[in-house]
């Protein structure tokens, strides 16, 4: 019973920080900042947050590691199509 | 994976990889992978055409993002009420876990209002009066492509959680059905997160 309860907690926490993540992404783009480092920080953020829902709401953080091996893959096999891409993207 | 053996109360023995408790989960991930690869490939092809094209609108100017800003928050909400639904069905409270997946179904439906009234908004006015056509605009087709294909997940998402909640209150399912129709709630929750940032903030 103690353990559902300090989950529940801990649920509660990660809404909390997500909701401030988004709260800053708003932000972020009204600070009239570098275009670069506008994206550089949200490309971040949204990262983090998508991590956060994949580790705690999903239950990686304490799945076996064949499920985050199997959530892993396609984020390589994008990085993958971005490089394999890249040659179309700057044509010398 | 000592902690796994904690967590799980030490019902899974730690030298198997997977039990057959996990298989039901397997496979869900499996097909969010796959599913991912889709939304993966839609990101990157509108980032490329993005870069290639020599006009491309600031897409807050023409999507705003008030209301998306509200959609998000609302997923998000409803990602957590999915996680406490899930924590009554396993603490074995059938109220508690009817009102908070009732309140995640809720969430969704009103994630779909609001995509249907920011849809119509931008058909009827806002692309007209900046001169976007849907049907050749490269930046409008894109935008509508991501958002629907997204759009059409939730829906079958809102339609798997009503099955669920009227197949648990049946008794034909438990709590490792609703946690595998929690992961296909979540990963929705997790793509409108990178959608939003991608098409609406970026």
């Amino acid at each position: 019973m103690a353990t559902t309860v300090h989950s529940q907690h801990n649920y509660i926490k990660i809404f909390v920080i997500l909701s401030v993540l988004t709260v800053i992404e708003v932000g972020v783009t009204f600070l009239g900042l570098p275009k670069m480092l506008i994206a550089a920080l949200l490309i971040t953020l949204a990262v983090w947050k998508a991590a956060l829902v994949a580790m705690h709401f999903m239950h990686l953080k304490m799945e076996k590691r064949t499920l985050s091996i199997v959530a892993i893959i396609p984020f390589i096999l994008c990085v993958f199509l971005i490089l394999m891409l890249l040659p179309d993207i700057y044509p010398k | 994976m000592s902690e796994a053996v904690a967590v799980h109360g030490g019902v899974e023995p730690a030298e198997t990889p997977l039990t057959p408790e996990s298989w039901g989960k397997l496979g869900m991930w499996l097909f969010l992978a796959g599913d991912a690869m889709s939304f993966g490939g839609l990101i990157v092809g509108y980032g490329i055409l993005r870069h290639a094209s020599t006009k491309w609108p600031v897409p807050a100017h023409v999507l705003g993002i008030n209301l998306t800003a509200f959609m998000t928050f609302l997923l998000i909400v409803s990602s957590v009420w999915m996680v406490l639904a899930l924590a009554a069905i396993q603490e074995g409270n059938k109220a508690r876990f009817n009102k908070f997946l009732g309140l995640t179904i809720l969430g969704g439906a009103m994630f779909l209002g609001c995509q249907a009234y920011e849809w119509t908004h931008l058909i009827n006015h806002r692309l007209p009066e900046l001169n976007i056509f849907f049907t050749t605009d490269l930046f409008a087709t894109t935008f509508f492509i991501l958002t629907g294909f997204h759009g059409m997940h939730v829906t079958g998402g809102v339609i798997y959680n009503t099955c669920v909640l009227a197949a648990v209150n049946r008794g034909r399912y438990q709590a490792k059905h609703v946690e595998i129709a929690g992961l296909y709630w979540h990963f929705v929750d997790l793509v409108w997160i990178l959608i939003f940032t991608f098409v609406y903030l970026l």
